[in-house]
Order: C-alpha cells, then sequence, then structure tokens
C-alpha cells in the first residue's frame, strides 16, 4: 500500500515541478510547432501530399519533442542530487517511476493535444473517425514513448554525452508504438472504411502494457549506486 | 552499532578508499578528518548506503541491509528541487516518510523544523532564490525531519556564515544529547572536536589513527608545514 | 596455449572455407535466381548467428542482474559483462553484414537496395538499438555502473525484438515466403548447413577472444592483476 501513496506523492511533486517550469512546456510546445512547419518545406505546398502525410508528421514532431522533455525531467532530478535523496528516504523505486512516468505521460499527452489543431489547420487535417478518438490515439502514444524515456532519461541524464544517447536509445526501441500511433492517427483522420483503427490501437496498447511492467520493475536498478 | 570490515571503494582505477575497518559505538559522535581526496565524502557515502562498495561490507544496527529510514545523510549536493520551496520539500517528506509507530516520539512538524534552522520568513519561497547558506540550512531541516538513528554530516561547517556555524554547533550538541549515533566529516578540526567523541584520520583512502577527538586538534596541527 | 575458444574459432574458419566452396561451386544454382541465390550461403547463416549473438547477450544480461551483492564483490560476477560486451559488439558486426548483405540480395531480386521488408527492416532497427547499447558503454567509464545499465538496456531492446517484426510485418505488405531447408534441393542444404556451424564456430572464437580483451581492459582499468582478479577486490588485508 505505502508504495502507492508515496507514488501519488510524487506524482503531485512531479506535476507542481511541471507548472513552475512551465515556460520550459512552452518552448517545447513552439518547438513541436516550429517542426511541423519545417516538415512541410520537404514536401513542398503540395495540400494533397502534406494532408495524407499529416499523421505522421504530427508523431515526428511528438517524438522530437519527447527527448526534449523527458530529459529536461530526469535533469531536476538529478542536478542536485534530489532522486538520491529520495532514494535514501526511503523511497520505494517503483514509485518513483510511475509517478515520473505518469506526468512525463500528461505532458507529453498535454502537448500531442495541443498540436493536434495545429496539424488541423497546416495540412488540413481532420478527424473521420471523430475527435475523441484521435485525441486517444494521440495519449496512448504519448505513454508509449514515455514509458521506456522515463527509464532511459534518468540513465542518460547521468551520462555523458546523455543529449545524444537519448535518442539514440529510444527512437529505435519506440518503432513499433510509432509505427501503430502513425496508422491508428492516419485512418482516424482520413477515415476507417475498413475498420483497423482498433487493431493499430491495439498494437499500441500491446507495447504499452509491456513496457509500463517491464520499465517498473527495471527502473529501480538504475537508482543504486 | 556500525562496523565496517574492509571497506574499499574505487572510481575507475582510483582507490578513493583501501581496507577501512570502522567501529562505531551507538550515541557517540565520531569525527573524519583528512585531506582533501583522503576518502572522506567516499566513506559518509558507503555508511549511509548511497553507494556500494567495491570490497568489504557494512553491518548497520545488526543487519548487512541497511534501514534507510534510520539513517540520515547531509551531502554535498543538498538534494534540494530549486523550484519548490522549503516548506513543500518537507511537506512532500512528511507524507513520504513511514508513519510514526504508536509510543514513538513524533516528528518535529515541517514550520517547527524551518523555526529550528532559522528559515521560517522564507518558508514559501523557492528554494532557486536562496543563498548557498539558506540552502545548507533547508538541508538541516531535512535532516532533523527523518529523526533518524545514525546521522552522516559530509562537511556541515562550509558554505555557512557565523550564524549558520553556530547552527551547527548547536545541531551536533543536540543530536549528542538525543543518544544519536553521529558521524561528521570535516576541515574545522578544532571546532568539530568539541562536540565528537572518537575521531578517524584519513589519508589516502586509509584510516591512519583513531583516538579521541580531543586529541584530534594536535595531530592536524603537528602534520602543518612550518 | 591457445584456449578451447581459439580452436573453434579457427575450426570455423576452416569450415567456413569447406562451406564457401561447396556453396559456390559444388551446389546447383537456384532455378529461377541464378548464382544471386548463393548469398544465402552466407546471408542465413549470418542472420540465425546474429539472433543467437543477442540471446546470450540477453543471457549475460540477466546473469548480470540477478548475480548478488556477493558475487559482485568477490568479482565472479564479472564474467556477465564481459560476455555481453563481447557477444553484443560480435552481434553487431554480424548484423552489419547482414543488413548489407540483405541490401546486395534486395537490389537484383527487387531492384532495389532497400525494401521495407519485415526481416530486413527488423534486423536494421535490431541493429541500431544494440548499436547504442554499445555506445552507451562507451559514454559510462564507472564499471559496474556499466555493466548494470548496459543489462538493462539489453533487456529491453530484445524484449522490443519480436514486436517490431510483427508491427514491420503488419505495416508493409510486401512479404517474403521464408525459405527452410526442407523446400530446396539437398544439394543446397548442406553448404547451408555447413556455414552455420562456421559462422557459429567463428562467433564463439570471437567470444573467447573479445571476453579476455574485455577482462584486460577492466583490470587495467581498474589496476588489477591477472591472477588474483577475484580476490583482491575481497580486501585480503
Amino acid at each position: 500500500m505505502e508504495p502507492i501513496a508515496q507514488c501519488f506523492t510524487l506524482a503531485r511533486k512531479e506535476l507542481l515541478l511541471q507548472w513552475r517550469t512551465r515556460a520550459r512546456f512552452g518552448s517545447v510546445l513552439v518547438f513541436g510547432v516550429t517542426a511541423l512547419l519545417i516538415f512541410s518545406f520537404a514536401v513542398g505546398p503540395d495540400s494533397t501530399a502534406l494532408k495524407a502525410h499529416a499523421s505522421g508528421y504530427l508523431w515526428l514532431a511528438l517524438l522530437l519533442m519527447s527527448t526534449l522533455s523527458l530529459q529536461e525531467s530526469a535533469r531536476l532530478d538529478v542536478q542536485n542530487g534530489a532522486l538520491e535523496a529520495l532514494v535514501l528516504l526511503p523511497v520505494d523505486g517503483r514509485a518513483l517511476y510511475y509517478a515520473k512516468a505518469l506526468v512525463n505521460t500528461i505532458t507529453l499527452g498535454t502537448l500531442g493535444t495541443l498540436l493536434v489543431p495545429i496539424v488541423a489547420v497546416l495540412y488540413d487535417a481532420s478527424a473521420k473517425e471523430g475527435v475523441g478518438l484521435l485525441v486517444l490515439s494521440v495519449w496512448l502514444g504519448a505513454a508509449a514513448l514515455v514509458a521506456p524515456g522515463t527509464l532511459y532519461a534518468v540513465l542518460t541524464s547521468r551520462a555523458r554525452a546523455g543529449d545524444v544517447m537519448l535518442p539514440l536509445l529510444l527512437f529505435p526501441l519506440v518503432v513499433p508504438a510509432l509505427l501503430g500511433s502513425v496508422k491508428a492517427t492516419e485512418v482516424i483522420m482520413l477515415g476507417d472504411p475498413m475498420g483497423r483503427v482498433y487493431s493499430w490501437l491495439g498494437l499500441v496498447i500491446a507495447f504499452d502494457a509491456i513496457y509500463w511492467s517491464l520499465c517498473g520493475l527495471l527502473y529501480p536498478l538504475l537508482l543504486e549506486d | 552499532m556500525l562496523t565496517a570490515r574492509d571497506l574499499c571503494k574505487r572510481h575507475g582505477a582510483f582507490w578513493a578508499l583501501r581496507s577501512v575497518t570502522i567501529d562505531i559505538v551507538g550515541g557517540t559522535t565520531t569525527m573524519l578528518f583528512g585531506d582533501n581526496g583522503a576518502g572522506k565524502t567516499t566513506l559518509v557515502r558507503l555508511l549511509a548506503s548511497a553507494a556500494s562498495p567495491t570490497g568489504g561490507s557494512i553491518s548497520w544496527f545488526g543487519s548487512a541491509e541497511p534501514a534507510r529510514a534510520r539513517i540520515a545523510m547531509l551531502s554535498h549536493a543538498d538534494g534540494h528541487y530549486d523550484d519548490l520551496s522549503a516548506m513543500e520539500h518537507l511537506n512532500m517528506a512528511e507524507s513520504l516518510l513511514p508513519r510514526v509507530g504508536p509510543g514513538a516520539p513524533p516528528r518535529r512538524s515541517p514550520a517547527q523544523l524551518l523555526e529550528d534552522v532559522g528559515l521560517s520568513a522564507r518558508s514559501g519561497s523557492l528554494v532557486r532564490t536562496y543563498s548557498a547558506g539558506m540552502r545548507k540550512r533547508l538541508a538541516f531541516a531535512r535532516l532533523l525531519q527523518k529523526n533518524a538513528d545514525l546521522i552522516l554530516l559530509d562537511e556541515p561547517y562550509s558554505a555557512l556564515d557565523p550564524n549558520g556555524a553556530l547552527l551547527v554547533d548547536r545541531l551536533l550538541g543536540e543530536l549528542h544529547s538525543l543518544g544519536r549515533t553521529v558521524i561528521v566529516s570535516t576541515h574545522q578540526v578544532e571546532r568539530t572536536a568539541k562536540h565528537a567523541d572518537n575521531a578517524i584520520h584519513l589519508s589516502g583512502g586509509r584510516v591512519i589513527w583513531t583516538g579521541l577527538a580531543s586529541d584530534a586538534p594536535a595531530r592536524v596541527v603537528a602534520a602543518e608545514p612550518g | 596455449m591457445p584456449r578451447k575458444t581459439t580452436i573453434i574459432g579457427i575450426l570455423g574458419i576452416l569450415l567456413y572455407i569447406v562451406g564457401c566452396y561447396d556453396g559456390l561451386l559444388v551446389a546447383p544454382a537456384d532455378r529461377f535466381m541464378g548464382d544471386i541465390q548463393r548469398i544465402m550461403y552466407v546471408h542465413v547463416p549470418c542472420a540465425w548467428n546474429t539472433l543467437v549473438c543477442f540471446t546470450i547477450s540477453l543471457v549475460a544480461a540477466l546473469g548480470w542482474l540477478l548475480s548478488g551483492a556477493r558475487a559482485r564483490a568477490e568479482g565472479r560476477a564479472w564474467k556477465w559483462d564481459e560476455l555481453l560486451e563481447a557477444t553484443t559488439e560480435i552481434g553487431v558486426v554480424l548484423g552489419a553484414f547482414l543488413v548489407v548483405q540483405g541490401m546486395l540480395w534486395a537490389k537484383p531480386t527487387w531492384g532495389v537496395y532497400w525494401t521495407w521488408d519485415p526481416r530486413l527492416t527488423t534486423v536494421a532497427v535490431m541493429e541500431l538499438m544494440f548499436v547504442a547499447v554499445l555506445a552507451l558503454r562507451g559514454f559510462v567509464d564507472e564499471p559496474v555502473r556499466r555493466a548494470t545499465w548496459s543489462a538493462v538496456v539489453t533487456l529491453v531492446a530484445y524484449v522490443n525484438v519480436p514486436l517490431v517484426y510483427f508491427s514491420v510485418k503488419w505495416w508493409a505488405s510486401l512479404h517474403q515466403v521464408q525459405s527452410s531447408p526442407s523446400t530446396v534441393d539437398p544439394a543446397m542444404v548442406l553448404p547451408l548447413r555447413i556455414n552455420a556451424f562456421a559462422v557459429l564456430f567463428m562467433s564463439i572464437g570471437l567470444m573467447g577472444l573479445r571476453t579476455q580483451l574485455a577482462r584486460r581492459q577492466r583490470q587495467a582499468l581498474l589496476g588489477e592483476s591477472d591472477s588474483d582478479s577475484t580476490a583482491s577486490s575481497g580486501g585480503a588485508a
């Protein structure tokens, strides 16, 4: 019971820290919007092609934003030894992981949700299968990026060249989640006559289930020195 | 109470500690002194279970597993979040710490702790606005909050103004009178010796002398060139 | 005195010469693909052994993570870390061969170097994941930390391999029917079998050498001598 209570206390702390560093959140959001704008230059002013690939751009932007947001959230823990102080308190390692991952998901899910209207405007995308489902796919995918991302960020924030190492470790790992998310969001945006959206979301959910449990088990191992 | 056998710790090729064996009696205050790089910080971290030894063993309260709830450490990294206030740190720890058992003395309240370290006036400000001394005072408050039986202090006097140093004096006296086991690493040998029972002189990662704290200042003076 | 693994490695090289001779000159050309198909005799053994290497990496990662404090203090756990370093590196080299061979196969077969064939893509992703493990090892100096971190990352990466395979398979419609030895000419099976063992034996030989190298590097870093490496850290004062 105690780890769960600790998890809630820690999650509240994480939310408070996120709120206090919201200027950073804003910068990451602007970075994402910039990325979306840049992606369209790669294709040119071909509105049909842009619309067809809108889902891919959304996820690429979110993937790039995720490393910034995850690394920063881990850095807050590491810079003054705050994480170590919590470990020695002692706080359960799994509680630390799930609190962190939960709030990282909230941050990234919110960032993704805020990108959706921008994608809609820039690429003339719409949600044929409903906005609710679209937002759900964004949050499930965000959770999938966050699960291993939180695990890796605590490690890269203490390694040399950590800023390079996080995407190097994370990007190949999240390929299945990314494929699932891009396809799910795509069929939601463009219409889903074949009813494939749930199998793609299922893939993302499976990834979520595997990595939310596995990383929670492994995270405490990375805290001991 | 606290014993360490043949403790070794290596950072890469560098041996920070070599075969250190110490025996700490409960309720005593032990001073660790020695030059920079003598292994004081490493020893404190090992005894606080913040790091694992490369070799050797430690026994805390008669067990090889550290009872972390009963151990508190003041380290160089103060462990604060820049974007939380002093009060928020203490409130968070209050709900994270295990419940105090029936009959056991209650923990000091966050407000009381801040009063004790002289931070009441700024308890609501974010830590990033604090001076180095104030950060240290908050670290003391967090240390006291834990009400631990074994307390490890790594250079408590550093970064403090004269008033802050007096606070450390008072703190050491208070912990001693409460019967806590204290290990304090320091460069302020003369000052710390007044509050300590025993002393350990470290050099090059080895224990080169152990004895009464009152005899320690003489050793430092003798070692000083000229 | 050469170690057993070195002898196995040399045996592997000899076997490889026999296998390649058999594959290139003795076995018949494929009815449809002609001589291009002969790349299979190095490609398929490479693929199997890449997986074997990464699987041994996983075993080594688990070995380290499950080793007790005592085994680590006495230095007995280091063998897992050495094994992980050796097999991951060999796996990455084989994986690189595998991707290049796959591309060389793809060009005459499908007309392009790269297709989103599930196996080719999975191997590329797997390769990147394990390259990242090696890169991480390069950036972490403290040996215990490096061992734990790379073991965790190896475990996480390995679990991902089947997920990548199935997701790419779903995603890409391009399929290539898996060729199993039972559907091909027996004359083609023999060189395939020989080379599978040849590459395995060469990998074992390299593993032996690389493990030894990893041990010496660690001992040089930690200033241990070769013989008492297991005893010295215990602190016989």
